[in-house]
């Protein structure tokens, strides 16, 4: 069934067009990758969904209905969490308090401890670091509090924008086996990666923007065959992209 | 010349600006706008106690409550009236808008009541001293000092404990990461601006009492005490405008006795060299801030 489908996406920042008209959908319990380099538009493809960023023209239906011009609150609350880039910790509240405003729209007195301890038992640092400063922890350990947030809202669907980035090789490994295992538990994930190559590991699908436009959509052995990732990333003009398949 | 006397002086005057100096900061903390109307929410607190007291004769407690719920309903209103459609705008918008507000509300009050001072009986418990350890305080220094306590410690406690408070801390740390939380944006900001009301309302007693009068203008003093302390304490944290506001308290104080009699009329051009020197010296204030900012918009 298909969770969110985005049609038309057109964006821009003041006079700078960053978007031209992107399409995705994301299907419940896939995981996708939006791929593409710095600058293609792919936060910005996330932050419009989120509502972050109003789209100058756009459709965006989350489990069949129009968000495409709420508030980031109330996408918030029909359930998509949004891992913003640069992880978003609160550096002057605890982990404690990042993790309860993280659970600001799901709270269940009931439920809310159990909710904690399914999150410790995939991030059992953050039960270490309960009560510092989330400002104190290491990059690593700050992008799980931040992942950890988002789940504490129970989202349908999660969107994770470069999880990797400023991260050393090990604790990258270490971020994408715990999206992995996310993948696992059922979570409906879309994931924004530079690291492309770590990112189509893990996917069912993936979608590739360049300049603001999907320019290739399809599963990862897809991707591979049609397109060479590295002149896509590394600017080779030539780099032969094939048509998208519809 | 430091005796008790002093400390106790000291500690109220500091309280009063504690207050004043807390109530422009949660509105900037969130809104990262320095409103220039807040002197107004203290000068409409004062003609609440006019109104109601003076003109109605109500019971002061009666008419204390009620002129602290005028500033905050009025602070709240400006919000929804004025800040709010501007607030997708730029940051100048909003200061341009802070001021157009402040003259609004001074006019307002000039029309409909008038452009002079008017009495606002407080009662007598106000006015009265008491000897306490040898020394002779007004009875309403002590009060002002209990009830900052008082309110700084309800403060924060809703601060640490709620949820509502993690989200205002949250906030004026990183709004929009705040609403990816699902926190509504209206709600922290209606928030920061009752809560300004409430501390602006609340100083307005005690600065009211002090001179028994009220005029349109009543707001520019405080405003500019406020300022003050903010500017020596620090725009960044709620710590920091109360810090601000007990140094400026002492400061001035200290600067009261030690000045000799012919210069205490210059005592306020002292104080302004002090900003003066903490804005070329420690532009954050004494608090400094410990994390990156961001406006809302």
């Amino acid at each position: 069934m298909t969770m969110l489908k985005v049609e038309n996406l057109f964006a821009s920042y003041g006079a700078i067009r960053a978007l031209h008209g992107v399409s995705l959908e994301v299907a419940e319990g896939e995981m996708i990758a939006l791929l593409g380099v710095n600058g293609a538009g792919k936060s910005t493809t996330l932050k419009s969904i989120a509502g972050v960023l109003r789209p100058v023209k756009a459709s965006v239906t989350f489990l069949g209905e129009e968000i495409s011009n709420r508030k980031p609150e109330a996408i918030a609350k029909r359930g998509i969490s949004l891992v913003p880039e640069g992880r978003g910790i609160f550096g002057s509240l605890s982990v404690e308090e990042n993790l309860r405003l993280g659970a600001f729209v799901s709270y269940k007195r009931d439920r809310y401890r159990a909710d904690l301890e399914r999150v410790f038992e995939l991030f059992p640092i953050l039960k270490e670091r309960f009560t510092q400063p989330g400002g104190l922890l290491s990059g690593g350990e700050q992008q799980m509090l931040a992942i950890a947030r988002a789940l504490m809202a129970n989202p349908k669907l999660i969107m994770l924008d470069e999880p990797s980035l400023g991260l050393s090789p090990a604790m990258t490994d270490h971020i994408f086996e715990l999206i992995a295992q996310l993948r696992e538990h059922g979570s409906t994930i879309l994931l924004v990666e530079q690291n492309a190559e770590r990112a189509l590991e893990i996917v069912d699908r993936a979608y590739l923007l360049v300049n603001g436009a999907i320019e290739f959509s399809g599963t990862p052995a897809d991707l591979e065959r049609h397109v060479d990732i590295e002149s896509v990333y590394f600017g080779d003009e030539d780099a032969e992209i094939c048509e998208v398949p519809q | 010349m430091i005796n008790l006397e002093f400390v106790i002086n000291t500690l109220s005057l500091g309280s009063l600006y504690a207050l004043l100096s807390l109530g422009l900061v949660l509105v900037y903390g969130i809104l990262k706008l320095v409103n220039f109307a807040y002197g107004e929410y203290v000068m409409i607190a004062g003609y609440g106690l006019y109104f109601f007291g003076t003109q109605m004769g109500m019971p002061w407690y009666v008419t204390m409550v009620l002129a602290v719920l005028a500033a905050v309903l009025v602070s709240y209103l400006t919000d929804l009236v004025a800040f709010k459609p501007v607030q997708a705008h730029s940051p100048n918008a909003l200061i341009v808008t802070s001021f157009a507000v402040s003259i609004f509300l001074q006019n307002i009050i000039q029309t409909a009541v008038s452009p002079r001072a008017r009495v606002v009986h407080l009662p007598s418990l106000f006015s009265k001293t008491v000897t306490f350890a040898g020394a002779v305080v007004p009875v309403r220094n002590l009060l002002v000092i209990v009830v900052t306590a008082v309110l700084l410690i309800v403060l924060s406690i809703v601060m640490k404990r709620t949820v509502l408070g993690m989200a205002m801390r949250a906030a004026a740390e990183q709004f929009t990461t705040t609403r990816l939380m699902g926190v509504p944006a209206d709600l922290v900001i209606s928030t920061a601006f009752i809560l300004s009301g409430l501390l602006a309302g609340t100083a307005s007693i005690f600065w009211v009492s002090r001179a028994s009068s009220v005029d349109p203008v009543s707001g520019s003093a405080p405003l500019l005490i406020a300022f003050i302390s903010v500017v020596i304490g620090g725009m960044h944290s709620t710590v920091g405008a109360v810090v601000g506001g007990f140094v400026y308290g002492l400061v001035f104080n200290a600067l009261s006795v030690a000045l000799p009699a012919t210069m205490i009329s210059y005592r306020d051009a002292f104080m302004f060299v002090i900003v003066v020197l903490f804005l070329l010296f420690r532009p954050e204030g004494i608090v400094r801030k410990g994390y990156v900012e961001e406006r809302v918009g």
